[in-house]
């Protein structure tokens, strides 16, 4: 199941490690990427840090960390082909796994339906 | 993503109904609601226009015809003369030049593009100075020319290796234009200002039309296969791999034409010694320079690594230093080479190509390289 933040990051919770990326919306509304910066395996952050950046053809964006916790593995393929967080945000353009700190940090984002009305 | 309040009522171009049923994703832009991209996307956009052609609505910019009160062509290219260093006397009629015009310290208050037509000059300026340029115009001008605001006709640019073929298949005539050829012909039952030029550094149009003829010449372009309309955001891409400015980035009141090594632009007849030398606002500082140099210059950055980096980005000599010594300007990804590229301002003694500085992104000092402008070979046609 797929959790959502205001920023525009979704996190997909498997046991103790959630896998993070950019929604649809914010793919669209970043246009074309062109540079992936993934953070440093065993990088920790707080929840709503800075994790890493991505950028397109326009502008720069920052992706937050949606919980608080350590990142145990980065996918490399997006910054070879950045092309494909536009193609599969939240497939194959995924982003980086993080070790959840917290699990009640999940708590406070949304599900996909108040995520939806956020973005309608 | 926070929303903006209380923004004031954004202006529509002629063909703005046509973008919507595009698909653009519309973007406030120099106070209009324009075209960043359709559906296809920057990228796309970008390398379809070099390969093929590409329709751009330019319809923001504005467009200002000087006629003469005397009659005489002569004296409004005079009187143009009084505010920009180019060559506006020797341009023969059907003929376009790009020009700036300076203020009192010789920094660029606009650049512009300036057409003879017969009796009369034709003035295309950057969108967000118009209502300026027309004041200043009226200002300085007004003894001697009618200043007429071209207001209801649509301008649009059709650019890429197949434009000339596109617009050929409506209008033959158009294959003998030359570049920077400008005369008025008819397209879609209108009389229309065409020029051989364009933003992109390919060959290409620029078409000024009336604005009730804009829609049906753009049906008709869009027609053909070879072309897709192009959004803001790949018009931005194409001019920066063709080294061209973009006014309020590369250019301000306190850049002057050396210092964006724009020198060319100030024509001989314009320089010390020449036929009309001088006469223009910041002629004194403008032409001390042409003689002796500036302090600092544009020139053309490539990042080493992938990381973009954009305009206000401080550039360093050493990766350490803690005073900056120029800045970008201008900054993206040049589609068509698939890497970053910059525009920006450094001291005279590091605009060798070759030279290597850095620039500071997100608290990091990465390292650009001084590059030859224009990133990617024109391809105009000067025959």
């Amino acid at each position: 199941m797929l959790k959502f933040t205001k920023d525009h990051e979704w996190i997909r919770i498997d046991g103790d490690v959630g896998t993070v990326g950019i929604t649809p919306f914010a793919q669209e509304k970043l246009g074309d990427l062109v540079f992936v910066e993934l953070p440093s395996v065993g990088a920790k952050f707080d929840q709503g840090a800075s994790a890493c950046t991505v950028e397109s053809v326009k502008a720069a964006a920052d992706v937050y960390a949606p919980v608080g916790g350590e990142v145990t593995e980065v996918n490399n393929r997006v910054v070879d082909e950045p092309g494909v967080v536009n193609a599969s945000p939240t497939g194959d353009g995924w982003l980086f796994k993080i070790k959840v700190r917290n699990a009640a940090e999940l708590d406070g984002l949304m599900d996909e339906q108040a995520y939806g009305l956020l973005v309608k | 993503m926070a929303q903006r309040d209380a923004a004031p009522a954004l202006r529509h171009t002629p063909l703005h109904a046509m973008h919507v049923r595009l698909g653009a994703r519309m973007v406030p832009f120099a106070g209009y609601d324009m075209p960043v991209q359709y559906r296809d996307g920057i990228i796309k956009e970008h390398l379809h226009t070099r390969a093929a052609a590409g329709l751009f609505d330019v319809s923001h910019m504005g467009q200002i015809a000087l006629h003469p009160r005397s009659g005489r062509g002569e004296d409004a290219a005079l009187a143009l003369e009084t505010l920009v260093p180019g060559d506006i006397v020797g341009l023969a009629s059907g003929r376009q030049r790009y020009t700036l015009f300076t203020n009192a310290a010789g920094g660029a208050l606009d650049d512009l593009m300036v057409s003879r037509q017969g009796d009369h000059l034709v003035l295309v300026v950057n969108a967000a100075c118009k209502e300026a340029d027309e004041t200043h115009l009226r200002e300085h001008l007004s003894s001697a020319c009618r200043i007429e605001r071209l207001a209801d006709r649509a301008l649009v640019a059709l650019q890429g290796p197949q434009a000339e073929a596109v617009l050929a298949a409506i209008a033959p005539e158009v294959r003998a234009f030359r570049f920077m050829e400008a005369r008025t012909i008819t397209l879609s039952g209108a009389a229309c200002l065409v020029s051989r030029s364009g933003y992109t550094g390919e060959d290409g149009f620029e078409i000024s039309i009336p604005a009730g003829s804009a829609e049906a010449l753009c049906d008709a372009l869009l027609g053909d296969r070879t072309v897709a309309p192009i959004g803001l955001g790949a018009r931005d891409t194409l001019r920066l791999e063709a080294g061209l400015c973009l006014y309020g980035a590369d250019l301000n009141p306190a850049t002057t034409p050396m210092e964006a090594a724009l020198e060319w632009t100030i024509a001989p007849a314009r320089r010390t010694g020449g036929l009309r030398a001088g006469g223009f606002p910041g002629a004194d500082v403008i032409l001390r320079q042409l003689a002796h140099g500036a302090a600092r210059r544009r020139v053309g950055l490539r990042p080493e690594g992938r990381a973009p980096v954009r305009g206000g980005a401080p550039l360093f000599r050493h990766e350490d230093d803690a005073a900056p010594i120029g800045a970008v300007t201008s900054g993206g990804f040049g589609v068509s080479l698939d890497a970053p590229i910059a525009m920006g301002y450094l001291p005279v003694d590091a605009v060798a190509p070759g030279t290597r500085v850095f620039a500071e992104v997100r608290g990091r000092r990465l390292p650009v390289v001084v590059s030859q402008l224009p990133f990617v070979a024109p391809r105009y046609k000067r025959h």
